[in-house]
């Protein structure tokens, strides 16, 4: 005979949900309905007028050639983060699990810069790099290399790049270690056996068995990327040089918080919300039927 | 162990009890670093220590445009500051934001406290008031640009004299970087104060029209001149191999002349306390240089810096602390020391008075060169100053057009047009959210 309780009042189940929603609406709900709110309005910085315009911030916001240079920087920026961060994270992850000696100790270095505030990653990355005060960029020049991130905008984005790769590849690094660690051994050395390399074992078992934590990554990394980065850009480079690292949402802080234009900042957050809602339904619904679980 | 916690419990009461002393706090936001910092700072313990209603509580926010923006930011939170020290292009912005801020005349008049408005320098409260006079905000810390030169460089390159003009100027810099100053030859902060604002005027050009804004709206910007762009063209000709190097938008590259870097370098007058604690060579400040074949040049500069706000919604008796605090920083003394160190200008007429008759500029020519270029002629429409909305923004916009132009992206002039069309464009969007 078996046993089980059912519960039959109606009010409990959305009793137990109601923390995760109260918090949903507050955080997410709430703020995202209030930018939508002003993104149909004019003020001025104070917030002492306003006045209603529909639509008039989204069609000034697209007959600017600066919204547009932002979606190329954003999408160059997010796809470079999102493949040294992983490809570089994955590699470390693989070393690391090895039985190497001080392992535990190489992994805590390792998690260490996830803990670190993006501004002040950001703080780093220019005390390493500011062209006349940076500690690594006087070799450089001293080597003939003229680098220049403050007028140079190739030179600004590998920079802000290396900062937020450098931030997230702990993440990374954590999870495809876990991953790694969850693959049995018995399939590894069965291979081993078998007479495969450990470059063929990389990549016919390991990787492919990866996939479930790779697909993750992959949108928590473009969401990083979207959201989490404007800390690093601001720190190091604030959007310059002539907006070669504004990516949209710097774009959306430059112009709301530094501009005072917040209707305009907000008709950007709500296209940015559109974009990031619209990617990440598409990784869920064509990445990941390749993705084997 | 008992008595220990009763030793804790005695400190926190002291601790608690002392601000019970009804001590009212006035919070004072501000974008002073290095020397200057420690002179907010200690005008601050003077202040509190010399009465004992009140206590001043200086809190540094970044540079200018950050602390602004967190002012305004803090405004709509309702937790703004009571004095807000804001830079001179942020006027118009704070001009316009009529019930966010507390008029200067009116605080004063409230408060009681004695207040001429004649007595402070007229080519700096002139900056700072309406049409009528009114002074709105009190300015603080006012400056010009000027060019540091660092004498030691010039002796190791062989330079007998101190350039006076921009071909002179280049001609140094070249000099300079064959004598191994190679990755600067001569720089600049505040890149648009400097090759815009500030040249327009030195060179008797409109930045805009209708008096660069300070008769009023509906100005249409002009700095996309022929002279303008030639002298962005040679800019971008000397980035090329460093004779020239662009040290980005605000002050934060200004360490570039005081470690001996950039052996030129034009900057505010206000850098003085800093290079004064830092530059480890012999350095002087003269005139900005200038283009001999534009007639009339030089015209007279016009007034960088700062002025404090106050804002608006606060009680009664901490505005009576505000002006009790104004009226002890325009102390002639107090004033006549602050120009002295700090290399701002002086406020009042007496302060400029006093540092004149106790022989100071003799022995400090340094104090006395952005006096000299702001008295230099009697000042045209071009250069009695500038006064435009979303100015603080224009300027990102505007160092984006200069950035994209050194970096070689767009011509000068490609670069200028934009620059003039997407400001006009700010122009107008601003005259709608206030002209209501």
């Amino acid at each position: 005979m078996e046993k089980s309780t059912t519960f039959n009042g109606k009010l409990l189940p959305y009793l137990l949900l109601a923390p995760q929603l109260a918090i949903t609406f507050v955080f997410f709900y709430w703020p995202a309905s209030q930018a939508m709110y002003q993104s149909f309005l004019r003020e001025d910085a104070f917030g002492l007028s306003r006045e209603f315009v529909g639509f008039e911030n989204y069609t000034s916001l697209f007959a600017q050639p600066e919204y547009y240079h932002a979606m190329v920087t954003t999408i160059v920026f997010s796809s470079l983060v999102a493949a040294f961060s992983l490809s570089i994270a994955l590699f470390l992850a693989s070393q690391a699990d090895k039985s190497l000696k001080w392992a535990t100790g190489f992994k805590t270095l390792l998690i260490w810069p996830y803990a670190v505030a993006p501004a002040i990653a950001g703080v780093l990355w220019i005390f390493m790099f500011h062209p006349s005060l940076g500690t690594l960029a006087r070799p450089l020049r001293i080597a003939g290399f003229d680098w220049n991130p403050m007028l140079n905008g190739n030179h600004a984005m590998a920079l802000v790049v290396m900062a937020a790769v450098w931030k997230q590849i702990s993440y990374n690094f954590l999870f495809f270690l876990a991953g790694l660690q969850s693959i049995p051994r018995s399939v590894i050395e069965a291979s081993a056996i078998d007479g495969a390399g450990p470059m063929r074992r990389f990549w016919t078992i390991i990787f492919p068995l990866l996939s479930p934590t790779t697909f993750f990554l992959l949108v928590v990394n473009v969401v990083y990327v979207f959201f989490d980065t404007f800390g690093i850009i601001d720190a190091v480079t604030g959007g310059g040089p002539a907006g070669a690292t504004t990516t949209l949402v710097y774009k959306v802080f430059a112009d709301g918080r530094l501009g005072g234009d917040l209707g305009g900042s907000a008709a950007q957050s709500v296209i940015l919300m559109v974009i990031v809602i619209g990617l990440t339904a598409i990784q869920f619904r064509y990445v990941e039927r390749k993705v084997q679980y | 162990m008992i008595r220990s916690i009763r030793l804790l419990a005695a400190f926190a009461a002291i601790a608690t009890t002392t601000p019970a002393f009804a001590q009212v706090e006035i919070q004072w936001w501000h974008a002073m670093t290095g020397g200057n910092n420690d002179i907010v700072n200690r005008l601050s313990e003077e202040f509190n220590a010399s009465q004992k209603d009140y206590k001043v509580v200086p809190t540094y926010k970044g540079q200018y445009p950050d602390t602004m923006n967190a002012g305004i930011a803090a405004f709509r939170a309702g937790t703004a500051p009571h004095i807000m020290q804001v830079f001179e292009v942020g006027t118009a912005t704070m001009m316009s934001a009529k019930g966010a801020i507390k008029p200067v005349y009116e605080l004063m008049k409230d408060a009681n406290e004695p207040f001429d408005p004649q007595a402070y320098l007229p080519a700096i409260t002139g900056y700072y008031s309406t049409a009528k006079g009114e002074m709105l905000s009190f300015p603080f810390n006012s400056s010009s640009m000027v060019m540091w030169v660092n004498k030691d460089a010039l002796k190791k390159a062989e330079i007998a004299e101190i350039p006076k003009t921009w071909p002179e100027v280049f001609a140094a810099a070249k000099k300079l970087k064959a004598a191994g100053f190679t990755t600067c030859g001569f720089s600049n902060a505040w890149a648009t104060w400097a090759h815009i604002e500030q040249f327009s005027a030195w060179h008797n050009v409109p930045i805009g029209t209708k008096g660069n804004g300070l008769d009023g709206f509906e100005t249409e910007l002009k700095f996309n001149s022929p002279l303008h762009i030639k002298h962005l063209e040679t800019l971008i000709e000397l980035q090329k191999d460093k004779t020239y190097d662009y040290s980005g938008r605000n002050s934060a590259s200004e360490g570039r002349f005081s470690s001996g870097e950039c052996p030129i370098f034009l900057t505010s007058s206000g850098y003085y306390a800093t290079a004064r604690n830092s530059a480890k060579f012999d350095f002087v400040s003269v005139p900005m240089p200038y283009y001999p074949d534009v007639t009339g040049a030089p015209q007279n500069s016009i007034i960088g810096g700062a002025s404090l706000w106050v804002m608006g919604g606060k009680k009664p008796e901490e505005y009576k602390g505000v002006a009790k605090f104004f009226a002890f920083l325009s102390d002639t003394t107090r004033q006549a020391k602050l120009h002295q160190e700090s290399g701002y200008l002086p406020i009042t007429k007496a302060a400029y008075a006093k540092t004149k008759a106790d022989g100071f500029y003799e022995k400090n020519p340094i104090l006395e060169t952005p006096l000299k270029e702001l008295t230099n002629k009697e000042p045209t429409e071009n250069s009695r100053g500038l006064r435009f909305g979303n100015m603080v923004q224009m300027r990102d916009v505007w160092s984006e057009e200069l950035e994209a132009a050194l970096g070689g992206k767009k011509t000068a002039k490609e670069a200028l047009d934009a620059a003039v069309s997407r400001g006009n464009q700010m122009l107008r969007q601003f005259e709608r959210t206030v002209t209501r």
